[in-house]
């Protein structure tokens, strides 16, 4: 079977059935989004299943999401790919601002060390069994996470740089 | 299996016999700012620690703030060595959110700039190995061509190191007919001295000694660490975002993809040598395709994004709004999520964008391939020489701008 995208999506609603939500195909990347309990069980699956063998992890970042309509979110992006098949797949997961908990990948992938590492860092998630979860670009000494949207770029007491004008 | 899941106690009381050296943060064999704390056992490495950040400039969080086409001169400033690759994949980026479609000649053009700089970056990575090995000579002789290629980036677009070249939509100019005789020069005479080059270094008894079986990494290790590039390929992996991912028309483009058996450095060497001589295929290629083609189509035609010539801003009504609207950033810009990547010359170098419709990304984050794979650094330097460290971490094309973004 061709690993297309009907077929990676219904692969994972027979395993998963209703935690896999908000399939979507943006510029044709397969995207779905599981709950962050069980994204280690997702990827596991995906990365040993012998039809998937979604074995490389391209990219693990960090989203902010201060006006979700569920609440203020917190969001971990996988972007994942099958170098037989070549095949990329993008999976989501979202935890609320307050518990910002969830298993690290580097079981699974030795690569997620740093780009974790860089996550908490930058948003603040933080990430169960992770070997080394300290942070890595900023100095250690920082107290808060700085690409969370609450934090504008600007010096707030400046009033010469508006945001209506200038700028997000 | 995962060796950085082993917990580290290391004995360094009074009577230890392991001593521990910082490496770095400023040291000439580390050719930019990386502390490697080292503990060793005599001239052996037990244990290494990297820090990185040293040269951090919150990129990503100052894209949040910038219009699309002031986001080009953050990218230059990522793989410095190889910038054009960088400026070119945002605005591929850039494109594929807004569903741009480039005239072929702009994409040859492109693919001409891509591979003079992947031409550029390999050269300095391989001819620093060899400084690092104590062959300077190498080094004179390649930088004397590099320095040729920056004169054909500055004919282009004026600029050498950061290069700023092209624009959302195409190029800025035209390729002058200097710039074109300036590529064929370079086409005709660099073969000769790459030649000499690796008449200095391929079988050289010394430098086989001092790389050979040097910081190797297995090709299973390296696909768990996320290796890309010719490191991975070095390791055995024929994985290249050109020829899995084509971008900018590499599919009409006849090359090869040059891969290693071990994974070490006279392997990576190897390989980068090998995609010079690819790089300069392709060249050749896409010079021949632009003389086939309708001279003087530079850019594609897309008002609302691509900048009006400046006297038409002065005569025409709809370039002067064209005009006001891109540098003010009043475009309309889709709102989705992309990631488009670029076979950057040390490995994939992605764009995750998020756009919520706004003048500026909602998210940028750059996948930097050397950030990624620098991480492997103390697995593949466990129990080596310390002077084997240091050609190890040349060999590997670590840019410190990329790495800290």
């Amino acid at each position: 079977m061709p690993l297309t995208h009907d077929y990676i999506v219904e692969k994972l609603k027979s395993k998963f059935g209703n935690d896999i939500t908000d399939i979507e195909a943006p510029y044709g990347l397969t995207t779905c989004t599981v709950p962050s309990s069980r994204i280690i069980e997702v990827l596991t699956f995906l990365k040993n299943d012998p039809e998937l063998n979604f074995m490389f992890l391209t990219d693990l970042t960090g989203i902010h999401y201060p006006d979700h309509p569920e609440g203020e979110k917190l969001g971990v992006i996988y972007h994942l790919h099958n170098l037989v098949e070549n095949v990329r797949l993008r999976m989501k997961t979202f935890m609320p601002k307050e518990a910002p908990f969830i298993d690290s990948a580097t079981a699974l992938f030795a690569g997620a060390n740093w780009m974790e590492r860089e996550t908490y860092d930058f948003f603040g998630i933080i990430f169960n069994n992770h070997p080394n979860l300290k942070r890595i670009l900023n100095v250690d000494d920082l107290h808060y996470y700085p690409l969370r949207k609450e934090y504008a770029l600007e010096d707030p007491t400046r009033d010469d740089k508006d945001d209506r004008f200038f700028g997000r | 299996m995962l060796s950085q899941n082993e917990t580290k106690e290391i004995d360094l009381s009074e009577d230890s016999h392991l001593t521990v050296l910082n490496l770095g943060p400023t040291h000439p064999a580390t050719h930019g700012v990386f502390q490697n704390v080292v503990t060793m056992d005599g001239e052996r490495i037990v244990d290494a620690e990297p820090t990185v950040g040293y040269i951090h400039r919150a990129f990503e969080k100052i894209a949040e703030r910038r219009p699309y086409y002031q986001i080009t001169t953050l990218t230059d400033r990522l793989n410095y060595c190889s910038a054009p690759i960088n400026n070119m994949g945002w605005h591929m980026t850039v494109e594929k959110l807004i569903g741009v479609q480039l005239p072929k000649r702009v994409e040859y053009m492109r693919v001409i700039i891509m591979e003079l700089a992947r031409i550029a970056d390999h050269l300095i990575c391989n001819s620093i190995l060899g400084v690092d090995t104590g062959a300077f000579t190498g080094f004179t002789y390649v930088f004397q061509e590099r320095e040729k290629i920056y004169d054909i980036f500055e004919e282009i677009c004026g600029a050498r190191l950061t290069t700023n070249i092209g624009r959302i939509g195409g190029f800025e100019r035209d390729f002058s007919p200097i710039a074109f005789g300036k590529i064929e020069k370079f086409l005709k005479e660099f073969p000769k001295v790459m030649k000499e080059f690796q008449g200095l270094f391929d079988k050289n008894r010394i430098f086989i000694d001092r790389t050979k079986g040097v910081g190797p990494i297995s090709a299973e290790r390296a696909l768990n660490y996320s290796f890309t590039g010719p490191n991975l390929r070095a390791a055995g992996v024929d994985y290249d975002v050109r020829v899995a991912c084509p971008y900018s028309s590499y599919e009409d483009f006849e090359f090869d993809i040059p891969v290693g058996e071990n994974g070490d450095t006279y392997d990576r060497y190897l390989v980068r040598n090998e995609e010079i001589w690819q790089s300069l295929r392709i060249i050749q290629q896409a010079m021949d395709k632009i003389k086939k083609l309708p001279a003087g189509v530079y850019h594609a035609e897309v008002p609302e994004f691509y900048l009006p010539p400046k006297q038409e801003v002065y005569s025409s009504m709809e370039a002067l709004i064209y005009h006001f609207k891109i540098v003010m950033g009043e475009i309309e810009i889709p709102k989705g999520e992309v990631y488009h990547s670029v076979e950057g010359a040390n490995g994939e170098l992605g764009f995750y964008l998020v756009s919520d419709g706004g003048r500026a990304p909602y998210r940028l984050h750059f996948r930097r391939p050397c950030f990624i794979y620098y991480q492997a650094y103390p697995e593949m330097i466990k129990g080596s020489l310390l002077s084997d460290a240091i050609i190890t971490m040349s060999s590997l094309n670590l840019i410190a701008g990329e790495m800290d973004a």
